[in-house]
Protein backbone atom coordinates (compact mmCIF):
# COMPACT_ATOMS: atom_id res chain seq x y z
CA UNK A 1 0.00 0.00 0.00
CA UNK A 2 1.30 3.20 -0.77
CA UNK A 3 2.36 6.03 1.67
CA UNK A 4 3.47 9.38 1.87
CA UNK A 5 6.72 10.89 3.61
CA UNK A 6 5.55 11.74 6.67
CA UNK A 7 3.74 8.03 7.08
CA UNK A 8 6.73 6.33 6.17
CA UNK A 9 8.46 8.01 8.67
CA UNK A 10 6.05 7.48 11.21
CA UNK A 11 5.95 3.58 10.54
CA UNK A 12 9.32 3.27 10.34
CA UNK A 13 9.81 4.46 13.76
CA UNK A 14 6.44 2.63 15.31
CA UNK A 15 8.21 -0.55 14.02
CA UNK A 16 5.34 -1.34 11.72
CA UNK A 17 4.67 -2.09 7.73
CA UNK A 18 2.41 0.29 7.24
CA UNK A 19 0.38 3.36 9.01
CA UNK A 20 -2.72 5.21 7.92
CA UNK A 21 -4.33 8.74 9.17
CA UNK A 22 -5.89 9.20 12.32
CA UNK A 23 -4.08 5.70 13.87
CA UNK A 24 -2.59 6.04 16.99
CA UNK A 25 1.24 5.16 17.71
CA UNK A 26 3.52 4.55 19.96
CA UNK A 27 6.98 6.07 18.22
CA UNK A 28 10.99 6.08 19.20
CA UNK A 29 12.48 9.31 18.75
CA UNK A 30 15.90 10.23 17.34
CA UNK A 31 16.55 13.44 19.12
CA UNK A 32 14.51 15.33 21.58
CA UNK A 33 15.21 19.01 22.35
CA UNK A 34 14.53 21.87 24.70
CA UNK A 35 15.05 25.54 25.44
CA UNK A 36 15.61 27.87 28.53
CA UNK A 37 11.94 28.44 28.63
CA UNK A 38 10.46 25.29 28.09
CA UNK A 39 13.40 22.94 29.47
CA UNK A 40 13.53 24.02 32.96
CA UNK A 41 9.84 22.47 33.01
CA UNK A 42 10.19 19.55 31.21
CA UNK A 43 13.17 18.98 33.87
CA UNK A 44 10.98 19.25 36.87
CA UNK A 45 8.56 16.74 35.39
CA UNK A 46 11.34 14.69 34.45
CA UNK A 47 11.81 13.96 38.15
CA UNK A 48 8.47 13.20 39.45
CA UNK A 49 8.57 10.35 37.02
CA UNK A 50 11.41 8.60 38.62
CA UNK A 51 13.75 7.20 36.12
CA UNK A 52 17.24 6.93 37.03
CA UNK A 53 18.42 8.31 33.93
CA UNK A 54 17.42 9.92 30.57
CA UNK A 55 17.39 7.34 27.42
CA UNK A 56 19.70 8.26 25.59
CA UNK A 57 22.64 10.97 26.53
CA UNK A 58 23.96 11.77 23.19
CA UNK A 59 19.85 12.36 22.12
CA UNK A 60 18.65 14.93 24.24
CA UNK A 61 19.85 18.46 23.36
CA UNK A 62 19.35 21.38 25.13
CA UNK A 63 19.96 24.78 23.50
CA UNK A 64 19.08 28.09 25.89
CA UNK A 65 18.84 30.45 23.29
CA UNK A 66 15.57 32.61 24.16
CA UNK A 67 17.14 34.62 27.26
CA UNK A 68 20.63 33.89 26.30
CA UNK A 69 23.15 35.89 27.00
CA UNK A 70 21.16 35.89 30.60
CA UNK A 71 19.00 38.95 29.72
CA UNK A 72 17.89 38.98 34.18
CA UNK A 73 18.35 36.72 36.93
CA UNK A 74 15.63 35.21 36.73
CA UNK A 75 15.99 33.80 33.09
CA UNK A 76 19.43 33.57 34.63
CA UNK A 77 18.13 30.82 36.94
CA UNK A 78 16.25 29.12 34.12
CA UNK A 79 19.60 28.51 32.18
CA UNK A 80 20.95 27.39 35.25
CA UNK A 81 18.77 24.52 35.52
CA UNK A 82 19.17 22.85 32.12
CA UNK A 83 23.34 23.38 32.70
CA UNK A 84 22.87 21.58 36.32
CA UNK A 85 20.66 18.67 34.29
CA UNK A 86 23.53 18.39 31.60
CA UNK A 87 26.11 18.18 34.27
CA UNK A 88 24.27 15.48 36.15
CA UNK A 89 23.26 13.44 33.09
CA UNK A 90 26.66 14.22 31.49
CA UNK A 91 24.54 15.55 28.35
CA UNK A 92 27.09 16.26 25.52
CA UNK A 93 24.74 18.87 23.15
CA UNK A 94 24.16 21.29 25.81
CA UNK A 95 25.21 24.23 24.43
CA UNK A 96 26.75 27.48 26.03
CA UNK A 97 26.11 31.02 25.17
CA UNK A 98 29.60 31.52 22.42
CA UNK A 99 29.06 28.33 21.16
CA UNK A 100 25.31 28.18 20.19
CA UNK A 101 22.82 29.20 18.33
CA UNK A 102 19.07 29.65 17.86
CA UNK A 103 17.90 25.90 17.96
CA UNK A 104 16.58 25.19 14.83
CA UNK A 105 19.34 26.67 13.00
CA UNK A 106 21.97 25.01 15.33
CA UNK A 107 20.31 21.10 15.52
CA UNK A 108 20.44 20.60 11.50
CA UNK A 109 23.86 22.72 11.29
CA UNK A 110 25.69 20.28 13.88
CA UNK A 111 24.34 17.14 12.45
CA UNK A 112 22.55 16.48 15.13
CA UNK A 113 19.25 16.09 13.25
CA UNK A 114 19.15 14.14 9.37
CA UNK A 115 16.83 12.56 6.77
CA UNK A 116 14.23 10.01 7.84
CA UNK A 117 14.80 10.77 11.55
CA UNK A 118 11.58 11.58 13.88
CA UNK A 119 12.39 14.42 16.09
CA UNK A 120 10.15 15.81 19.01
CA UNK A 121 11.05 19.05 20.51
CA UNK A 122 8.96 21.15 23.07
CA UNK A 123 9.17 24.34 20.91
CA UNK A 124 6.90 24.99 17.94
CA UNK A 125 9.29 25.79 15.46
CA UNK A 126 10.84 21.99 15.79
CA UNK A 127 8.78 21.58 12.58
CA UNK A 128 12.03 23.29 10.97
CA UNK A 129 13.83 19.80 10.35
CA UNK A 130 11.26 18.80 7.91
CA UNK A 131 13.18 20.63 5.26
CA UNK A 132 16.09 17.47 4.91
CA UNK A 133 12.82 14.89 5.18
CA UNK A 134 12.96 14.17 8.63
CA UNK A 135 9.49 13.28 10.75
CA UNK A 136 9.51 16.49 13.46
CA UNK A 137 7.32 18.54 15.46
CA UNK A 138 6.48 20.54 18.50
CA UNK A 139 5.56 19.67 21.73
CA UNK A 140 5.30 21.04 25.28
CA UNK A 141 7.53 20.61 27.97
CA UNK A 142 5.65 17.37 29.59
CA UNK A 143 5.62 15.64 26.83
CA UNK A 144 9.23 16.62 26.17
CA UNK A 145 9.52 15.00 29.68
CA UNK A 146 8.27 11.67 29.03
CA UNK A 147 9.92 10.86 25.87
CA UNK A 148 13.65 12.08 27.69
CA UNK A 149 12.75 9.50 30.03
CA UNK A 150 11.13 6.54 27.36
CA UNK A 151 12.92 7.22 24.35
CA UNK A 152 9.53 7.53 22.46
CA UNK A 153 5.90 9.34 22.14
CA UNK A 154 2.55 8.92 21.10
CA UNK A 155 1.30 10.38 18.44
CA UNK A 156 -1.27 10.51 15.73
CA UNK A 157 -0.75 9.72 12.27
CA UNK A 158 -1.83 13.16 10.66
CA UNK A 159 -3.06 13.26 7.28
CA UNK A 160 -1.02 15.40 4.77
CA UNK A 161 -1.64 17.81 2.67
CA UNK A 162 0.29 18.50 -0.60
CA UNK A 163 1.38 21.93 -1.95
CA UNK A 164 2.64 21.58 -5.29
CA UNK A 165 4.97 24.93 -6.48
CA UNK A 166 5.20 25.05 -10.25
CA UNK A 167 7.30 27.46 -12.28
CA UNK A 168 10.18 29.38 -11.78
CA UNK A 169 10.52 31.83 -8.74
CA UNK A 170 10.75 35.44 -9.80
CA UNK A 171 14.31 37.69 -7.94
CA UNK A 172 13.72 38.37 -4.45
CA UNK A 173 11.44 35.69 -3.91
CA UNK A 174 12.41 32.97 -1.70
CA UNK A 175 11.14 30.16 0.76
CA UNK A 176 9.70 32.89 3.17
CA UNK A 177 7.38 34.34 0.47
CA UNK A 178 5.86 30.62 -0.79
CA UNK A 179 5.10 29.72 3.13
CA UNK A 180 3.47 33.23 3.50
CA UNK A 181 1.72 33.04 0.44
CA UNK A 182 0.39 29.77 1.33
CA UNK A 183 -0.85 30.85 4.99
CA UNK A 184 -2.55 33.53 3.08
CA UNK A 185 -4.12 31.20 1.54
CA UNK A 186 -5.44 28.66 4.21
CA UNK A 187 -5.27 30.61 6.76
CA UNK A 188 -3.42 30.02 10.55
CA UNK A 189 -5.24 26.74 11.54
CA UNK A 190 -5.89 25.86 7.80
CA UNK A 191 -3.36 23.04 8.65
CA UNK A 192 -4.26 21.51 11.57
CA UNK A 193 -3.34 18.91 12.89
CA UNK A 194 -2.02 18.35 9.27
CA UNK A 195 1.30 17.13 7.41
CA UNK A 196 2.23 19.93 5.02
CA UNK A 197 4.20 18.70 2.51
CA UNK A 198 6.16 21.14 -0.05
CA UNK A 199 7.00 19.35 -3.33
CA UNK A 200 7.12 20.08 -7.02
CA UNK A 201 9.81 21.95 -9.41
CA UNK A 202 10.13 25.70 -7.62
CA UNK A 203 10.68 23.45 -4.17
CA UNK A 204 13.03 21.33 -5.98
CA UNK A 205 15.45 24.41 -7.33
CA UNK A 206 14.76 26.20 -3.87
CA UNK A 207 18.25 26.17 -1.30
CA UNK A 208 18.09 24.38 1.65
CA UNK A 209 17.62 27.28 3.28
CA UNK A 210 15.06 28.29 1.61
CA UNK A 211 13.18 24.84 2.63
CA UNK A 212 14.18 25.44 6.17
CA UNK A 213 12.62 28.66 5.90
CA UNK A 214 9.22 27.04 4.56
CA UNK A 215 9.24 24.31 6.76
CA UNK A 216 10.16 26.47 9.75
CA UNK A 217 6.43 28.25 9.10
CA UNK A 218 4.17 25.10 8.71
CA UNK A 219 3.04 25.40 12.58
CA UNK A 220 2.04 29.10 11.65
CA UNK A 221 -0.86 27.17 9.41
CA UNK A 222 -1.30 24.99 12.51
CA UNK A 223 0.56 22.32 10.59
CA UNK A 224 1.52 19.31 12.36
CA UNK A 225 5.16 19.50 10.81
CA UNK A 226 6.66 20.64 7.47
CA UNK A 227 8.19 18.35 5.23
CA UNK A 228 10.46 17.96 1.66
CA UNK A 229 11.03 15.07 0.28
CA UNK A 230 15.26 14.88 0.44
CA UNK A 231 17.39 14.73 -2.77
CA UNK A 232 20.79 15.86 -3.91
CA UNK A 233 20.29 19.39 -2.42
CA UNK A 234 19.78 17.48 0.84
CA UNK A 235 22.49 15.11 0.64
CA UNK A 236 25.33 17.11 0.12
CA UNK A 237 24.02 19.16 3.41
CA UNK A 238 23.79 16.26 5.82
CA UNK A 239 27.20 14.27 4.07
CA UNK A 240 29.84 14.82 6.66
CA UNK A 241 27.93 16.69 9.03
CA UNK A 242 25.39 14.27 10.07
CA UNK A 243 26.47 12.24 13.18
CA UNK A 244 23.81 9.53 12.54
CA UNK A 245 23.02 6.97 9.83
CA UNK A 246 20.31 8.57 7.73
CA UNK A 247 17.42 7.32 5.33
CA UNK A 248 15.73 8.69 2.62
CA UNK A 249 11.91 8.11 2.00
CA UNK A 250 9.49 9.56 -0.43
CA UNK A 251 6.02 9.59 -0.73
CA UNK A 252 4.73 7.05 -3.46
CA UNK A 253 3.46 8.38 -6.74
CA UNK A 254 -0.48 7.23 -5.79
CA UNK A 255 0.04 8.01 -1.76
CA UNK A 256 -3.08 9.28 -0.28
CA UNK A 257 -3.52 13.10 -0.10
CA UNK A 258 -6.50 14.65 1.93
CA UNK A 259 -5.95 17.60 -0.70
CA UNK A 260 -3.27 18.68 -3.24
CA UNK A 261 -2.93 22.40 -3.81
CA UNK A 262 -1.35 24.36 -6.32
CA UNK A 263 0.75 27.13 -6.86
CA UNK A 264 2.26 28.86 -9.50
CA UNK A 265 5.23 30.05 -7.89
CA UNK A 266 6.55 32.52 -11.18
CA UNK A 267 3.47 34.68 -10.38
CA UNK A 268 4.27 35.11 -6.91
CA UNK A 269 5.88 37.90 -5.30
CA UNK A 270 7.53 39.20 -2.45
CA UNK A 271 5.15 39.04 1.03
CA UNK A 272 4.27 41.39 3.29
CA UNK A 273 2.17 39.57 6.25
CA UNK A 274 0.50 42.38 8.17
CA UNK A 275 -0.30 42.53 11.90
CA UNK A 276 -1.54 40.74 13.67
CA UNK A 277 -1.43 37.19 12.50
CA UNK A 278 0.80 35.85 9.70
CA UNK A 279 -2.16 34.74 7.67
CA UNK A 280 -2.65 38.61 7.15
CA UNK A 281 -0.05 38.25 3.60
CA UNK A 282 0.13 40.23 0.92
CA UNK A 283 2.48 41.27 -2.36
CA UNK A 284 4.57 43.94 -1.73
CA UNK A 285 3.19 45.36 -4.59
CA UNK A 286 -0.10 46.29 -2.53
CA UNK A 287 1.76 47.41 0.89
CA UNK A 288 1.33 50.79 0.31
CA UNK A 289 3.12 53.28 2.54
CA UNK A 290 3.46 51.85 5.65
CA UNK A 291 6.33 54.12 7.53
CA UNK A 292 8.24 51.62 10.25
CA UNK A 293 10.72 52.57 13.09
CA UNK A 294 12.72 49.33 13.62
CA UNK A 295 14.18 45.70 11.28
CA UNK A 296 14.90 42.86 12.45
CA UNK A 297 16.67 40.39 10.31
CA UNK A 298 17.36 37.08 11.50
CA UNK A 299 15.26 34.38 13.94
CA UNK A 300 14.93 30.58 13.38
CA UNK A 301 13.15 31.33 9.99
CA UNK A 302 15.80 33.89 8.28
CA UNK A 303 18.92 33.91 10.37
CA UNK A 304 20.95 31.54 8.01
CA UNK A 305 23.77 32.58 5.78
CA UNK A 306 21.34 32.60 2.28
CA UNK A 307 19.51 35.06 3.98
CA UNK A 308 22.42 37.45 5.71
CA UNK A 309 23.66 37.36 2.55
CA UNK A 310 20.91 38.71 0.77
CA UNK A 311 20.39 41.75 3.54
CA UNK A 312 23.65 42.34 2.56
CA UNK A 313 23.75 42.86 -0.80
CA UNK A 314 20.10 44.92 -0.64
CA UNK A 315 21.91 47.61 1.60
CA UNK A 316 25.77 47.23 0.39
CA UNK A 317 27.17 50.68 0.23
CA UNK A 318 23.83 52.02 1.53
CA UNK A 319 22.69 53.55 4.68
CA UNK A 320 19.77 52.64 7.37
CA UNK A 321 17.26 55.37 7.71
CA UNK A 322 17.31 57.89 10.20
CA UNK A 323 14.24 57.07 11.75
CA UNK A 324 14.78 53.06 11.82
CA UNK A 325 16.97 50.81 13.91
CA UNK A 326 18.14 47.73 12.11
CA UNK A 327 18.92 44.89 13.94
CA UNK A 328 20.75 41.62 12.51
CA UNK A 329 21.01 38.20 14.59
CA UNK A 330 22.98 35.75 12.50
CA UNK A 331 21.37 32.11 13.68
CA UNK A 332 24.58 30.45 15.39
CA UNK A 333 27.72 31.02 15.80
CA UNK A 334 29.16 29.21 12.44
CA UNK A 335 26.90 31.10 9.99
CA UNK A 336 28.00 34.85 12.39
CA UNK A 337 31.74 33.47 11.75
CA UNK A 338 31.06 32.93 7.93
CA UNK A 339 29.18 36.31 7.48
CA UNK A 340 31.99 37.94 9.45
CA UNK A 341 34.47 36.20 6.68
CA UNK A 342 32.57 36.87 3.70
CA UNK A 343 32.40 40.85 4.91
CA UNK A 344 28.41 40.95 5.31
CA UNK A 345 28.59 41.91 8.91
CA UNK A 346 31.05 44.46 7.63
CA UNK A 347 28.39 45.75 5.08
CA UNK A 348 25.46 45.80 7.74
CA UNK A 349 27.32 47.30 10.68
CA UNK A 350 28.53 50.30 8.07
CA UNK A 351 24.91 50.43 7.03
CA UNK A 352 24.73 51.43 10.27
CA UNK A 353 22.81 47.90 11.50
CA UNK A 354 23.25 46.47 15.19
CA UNK A 355 24.60 43.22 15.22
CA UNK A 356 23.47 40.87 17.53
CA UNK A 357 25.33 37.52 18.52
CA UNK A 358 22.85 34.24 17.88
CA UNK A 359 19.94 34.64 20.18
CA UNK A 360 15.91 34.62 20.01
CA UNK A 361 16.31 37.96 21.60
CA UNK A 362 13.56 40.39 20.08
CA UNK A 363 11.32 37.57 17.68
CA UNK A 364 9.47 36.66 20.78
CA UNK A 365 9.91 40.41 22.53
CA UNK A 366 12.51 38.79 25.16
CA UNK A 367 15.05 40.92 24.63
CA UNK A 368 17.50 43.27 22.15
CA UNK A 369 14.86 45.34 20.31
CA UNK A 370 11.54 45.17 22.26
CA UNK A 371 9.29 47.42 20.77
CA UNK A 372 7.18 50.39 22.13
CA UNK A 373 3.54 51.59 21.83
CA UNK A 374 2.71 52.69 18.39
CA UNK A 375 5.67 51.23 16.69
CA UNK A 376 6.11 49.54 13.67
CA UNK A 377 8.92 46.80 12.76
CA UNK A 378 9.44 44.73 9.73
CA UNK A 379 10.67 41.53 11.10
CA UNK A 380 12.14 38.24 9.33
CA UNK A 381 10.54 36.68 12.12
CA UNK A 382 7.33 34.03 12.22
CA UNK A 383 4.94 35.34 14.30
CA UNK A 384 2.93 39.23 14.40
CA UNK A 385 0.66 38.40 17.07
CA UNK A 386 -0.08 41.21 19.19
CA UNK A 387 2.52 42.23 21.81
CA UNK A 388 4.90 39.23 20.04
CA UNK A 389 7.70 42.26 19.91
CA UNK A 390 7.06 44.15 23.07
CA UNK A 391 4.09 46.55 23.85
CA UNK A 392 0.59 45.62 22.82
CA UNK A 393 -0.06 48.12 20.91
CA UNK A 394 3.24 48.09 18.21
CA UNK A 395 3.39 46.14 15.24
CA UNK A 396 4.97 43.32 13.21
CA UNK A 397 5.59 43.46 9.77
CA UNK A 398 6.67 39.65 8.44
CA UNK A 399 9.10 39.23 5.43
CA UNK A 400 11.95 38.23 3.99
CA UNK A 401 15.20 39.53 4.23
CA UNK A 402 15.66 41.30 1.05
CA UNK A 403 12.19 43.66 1.48
CA UNK A 404 13.44 44.09 5.35
CA UNK A 405 16.78 45.36 4.03
CA UNK A 406 15.06 47.93 1.79
CA UNK A 407 13.11 48.99 4.75
CA UNK A 408 15.46 49.62 6.73
CA UNK A 409 17.02 51.81 3.96
CA UNK A 410 13.91 53.79 3.25
CA UNK A 411 11.76 53.75 6.51
CA UNK A 412 8.88 52.03 5.41
CA UNK A 413 7.94 48.79 3.78
CA UNK A 414 9.71 48.10 0.58
CA UNK A 415 10.89 46.13 -2.14
CA UNK A 416 14.41 45.63 -3.00
CA UNK A 417 14.13 46.48 -6.44
CA UNK A 418 13.59 50.43 -4.92
CA UNK A 419 16.68 50.68 -3.92
CA UNK A 420 18.92 48.35 -5.90
CA UNK B 1 -17.07 15.72 38.02
CA UNK B 2 -18.91 18.80 37.20
CA UNK B 3 -17.28 22.18 36.66
CA UNK B 4 -19.46 25.27 37.17
CA UNK B 5 -18.68 28.80 36.90
CA UNK B 6 -18.56 32.37 35.10
CA UNK B 7 -18.16 32.74 31.33
CA UNK B 8 -15.49 34.86 29.78
CA UNK B 9 -15.73 35.32 26.04
CA UNK B 10 -12.39 35.96 23.55
CA UNK B 11 -12.54 35.80 19.80
CA UNK B 12 -10.74 33.12 17.72
CA UNK B 13 -7.19 32.39 17.33
CA UNK B 14 -6.09 33.52 20.88
CA UNK B 15 -2.06 33.00 20.55
CA UNK B 16 -0.29 31.67 23.32
CA UNK B 17 1.53 35.11 23.12
CA UNK B 18 -1.74 36.55 24.57
CA UNK B 19 -2.03 33.84 27.37
CA UNK B 20 0.90 34.12 28.50
CA UNK B 21 3.28 36.84 27.13
CA UNK B 22 6.96 35.70 26.64
CA UNK B 23 8.13 38.71 28.78
CA UNK B 24 7.12 36.70 32.07
CA UNK B 25 8.37 33.67 30.89
CA UNK B 26 12.03 34.07 32.46
CA UNK B 27 9.72 31.84 35.18
CA UNK B 28 7.64 28.81 35.38
CA UNK B 29 6.23 29.09 38.71
CA UNK B 30 2.70 28.71 38.09
CA UNK B 31 1.76 31.01 40.82
CA UNK B 32 3.80 33.74 39.26
CA UNK B 33 2.02 33.06 35.96
CA UNK B 34 -0.96 33.33 36.63
CA UNK B 35 -0.79 37.15 37.50
CA UNK B 36 -0.07 37.52 33.93
CA UNK B 37 -3.09 34.76 32.57
CA UNK B 38 -4.57 36.12 29.43
CA UNK B 39 -2.92 39.73 29.72
CA UNK B 40 -2.60 40.77 25.89
CA UNK B 41 -6.22 39.70 25.64
CA UNK B 42 -7.54 41.46 28.33
CA UNK B 43 -5.53 43.06 30.34
CA UNK B 44 -8.27 42.90 33.38
CA UNK B 45 -8.44 39.24 33.35
CA UNK B 46 -5.86 38.15 36.32
CA UNK B 47 -8.08 41.10 38.38
CA UNK B 48 -11.24 39.68 37.85
CA UNK B 49 -11.37 35.93 37.05
CA UNK B 50 -12.42 33.64 39.69
CA UNK B 51 -11.96 30.21 40.78
CA UNK B 52 -14.65 27.90 38.62
CA UNK B 53 -14.35 30.22 35.86
CA UNK B 54 -14.70 29.14 32.44
CA UNK B 55 -12.80 30.51 29.51
CA UNK B 56 -14.87 30.06 25.76
CA UNK B 57 -13.23 31.36 22.90
CA UNK B 58 -13.56 30.81 19.16
CA UNK B 59 -11.45 28.55 17.01
CA UNK B 60 -8.03 27.88 17.09
CA UNK B 61 -7.07 28.15 20.86
CA UNK B 62 -4.24 28.04 22.07
CA UNK B 63 -2.16 28.41 18.14
CA UNK B 64 1.69 29.91 18.50
CA UNK B 65 4.21 28.97 20.68
CA UNK B 66 4.55 25.30 22.54
CA UNK B 67 5.07 27.08 26.09
CA UNK B 68 3.25 24.75 28.73
CA UNK B 69 3.08 28.01 30.43
CA UNK B 70 -0.22 28.57 28.86
CA UNK B 71 -2.45 26.33 30.12
CA UNK B 72 -0.57 26.35 33.52
CA UNK B 73 -1.46 30.00 33.69
CA UNK B 74 -5.07 29.30 32.75
CA UNK B 75 -5.23 26.61 35.25
CA UNK B 76 -3.09 28.30 38.18
CA UNK B 77 -5.95 31.15 37.40
CA UNK B 78 -8.04 29.33 38.61
CA UNK B 79 -10.21 28.63 35.67
CA UNK B 80 -12.07 25.28 35.95
CA UNK B 81 -11.99 24.73 31.72
CA UNK B 82 -11.97 26.15 28.82
CA UNK B 83 -14.54 25.45 25.88
CA UNK B 84 -13.35 26.49 21.99
CA UNK B 85 -14.58 25.82 18.59
CA UNK B 86 -11.36 24.45 18.33
CA UNK B 87 -7.88 23.52 19.58
CA UNK B 88 -4.25 24.16 18.10
CA UNK B 89 -2.18 20.77 18.52
CA UNK B 90 0.11 21.49 20.76
CA UNK B 91 -2.20 23.45 23.06
CA UNK B 92 -4.30 20.35 22.89
CA UNK B 93 -1.49 18.00 23.92
CA UNK B 94 -0.39 20.20 26.51
CA UNK B 95 -4.04 20.84 28.46
CA UNK B 96 -4.43 17.10 28.90
CA UNK B 97 -0.73 16.47 29.37
CA UNK B 98 -1.02 19.09 32.67
CA UNK B 99 -4.86 17.92 33.77
CA UNK B 100 -6.52 21.21 32.77
CA UNK B 101 -10.07 20.33 30.90
CA UNK B 102 -10.97 21.28 27.54
CA UNK B 103 -13.97 21.23 25.65
CA UNK B 104 -14.30 21.64 21.79
CA UNK B 105 -17.50 22.98 20.90
CA UNK B 106 -18.05 25.24 18.13
CA UNK B 107 -22.09 25.36 18.97
CA UNK B 108 -21.17 26.56 22.47
CA UNK B 109 -18.45 28.33 21.62
CA UNK B 110 -20.62 30.46 19.02
CA UNK B 111 -23.49 30.69 21.47
CA UNK B 112 -22.54 31.41 24.74
CA UNK B 113 -22.03 35.10 25.84
CA UNK B 114 -19.69 36.86 28.54
CA UNK B 115 -21.93 36.72 31.91
CA UNK B 116 -23.82 33.31 31.69
CA UNK B 117 -23.06 30.80 34.11
CA UNK B 118 -22.03 27.49 32.74
CA UNK B 119 -21.99 23.85 33.99
CA UNK B 120 -20.25 21.02 32.37
CA UNK B 121 -19.82 17.14 33.25
CA UNK B 122 -16.51 16.56 32.48
CA UNK B 123 -17.19 12.81 31.77
CA UNK B 124 -19.58 13.62 29.06
CA UNK B 125 -18.77 16.88 27.98
CA UNK B 126 -22.34 17.84 28.61
CA UNK B 127 -22.48 21.72 28.37
CA UNK B 128 -25.44 23.14 30.26
CA UNK B 129 -25.72 26.88 29.94
CA UNK B 130 -27.68 27.50 33.49
CA UNK B 131 -28.53 31.34 32.27
CA UNK B 132 -30.38 30.08 28.97
CA UNK B 133 -31.02 26.50 29.49
CA UNK B 134 -29.39 25.31 26.22
CA UNK B 135 -26.99 22.02 26.60
CA UNK B 136 -24.29 21.42 24.46
CA UNK B 137 -22.17 18.26 23.74
CA UNK B 138 -18.42 18.63 23.48
CA UNK B 139 -16.58 16.62 20.50
CA UNK B 140 -16.11 13.44 22.23
CA UNK B 141 -12.59 12.78 24.06
CA UNK B 142 -10.09 10.16 22.15
CA UNK B 143 -9.84 7.08 24.60
CA UNK B 144 -6.19 7.35 24.66
CA UNK B 145 -6.63 10.73 26.15
CA UNK B 146 -9.26 9.74 28.55
CA UNK B 147 -6.19 6.97 30.38
CA UNK B 148 -4.11 10.07 30.30
CA UNK B 149 -6.78 12.08 32.59
CA UNK B 150 -8.02 8.97 34.02
CA UNK B 151 -3.99 8.49 35.51
CA UNK B 152 -3.81 12.47 36.58
CA UNK B 153 -1.81 13.49 33.52
CA UNK B 154 0.97 12.27 31.53
CA UNK B 155 3.54 12.27 34.28
CA UNK B 156 1.44 9.57 36.51
CA UNK B 157 0.68 7.54 33.39
CA UNK B 158 4.55 7.11 32.48
CA UNK B 159 5.47 6.33 36.07
CA UNK B 160 3.02 3.73 35.57
CA UNK B 161 4.47 2.74 32.68
CA UNK B 162 7.71 2.40 33.48
CA UNK B 163 7.24 0.62 36.82
S1 LIG C 1 13.88 32.66 16.87
FE1 LIG C 1 11.80 33.15 17.52
S2 LIG C 1 10.48 31.60 16.68
FE2 LIG C 1 12.59 30.86 16.52
S3 LIG C 1 12.89 29.60 18.34
FE3 LIG C 1 13.56 31.67 18.83
S4 LIG C 1 11.75 32.68 19.71
FE4 LIG C 1 11.06 30.85 18.68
Amino acid sequence: MSMTITEKILAAHAGRKRVSPGELINARVDLTLGNDITAPVAVREFEKIGVAGVFDRERVALVPDHFTPNKDIKSAGQVAILREFARKHDLPNFFEVGRMGIEHCLLPEQGLVGPGDLIIGADSHTCTYGALGAFSTGVGSTDLAAAIALGEIWLKVPETIQFVFEGELQPWVGGKDLILHVIGDIGVDGARYQAMEFAGPAIENLSMDGRFTMCNMAIEAGGKNGIVAPDEKTRAFVEGRCRRPYRFYRSDPDAGYKEVRRYDASRIEPQVAFPHLPENSRPISDVGNVEIQQVVIGSCTNGRMEDLREAAMVIKGKKVHKNVRLIIFPGTQEIYLQALREGLIETLVEAGGAVSTPTCGPCLGGHMGILAAGERCVATTNRNFVGRMGHTESEVYLSNPAVAAASAVLGRIAGPMEVL
Amino acid sequence: MELKGKVWKFGADVDTDAIIPARYLNTSDPGELAKHCMEDADPGFPAKVRPGDIIVAGKNFGCGSSREHAPISIKAAGVSCVIAGTFARIFYRNAFNIGLPIFESPEAAAEVNEGEELAVDADTGVITNLTTGKQYTATPVPPFMQQIIAAGGLINYVKEKVK
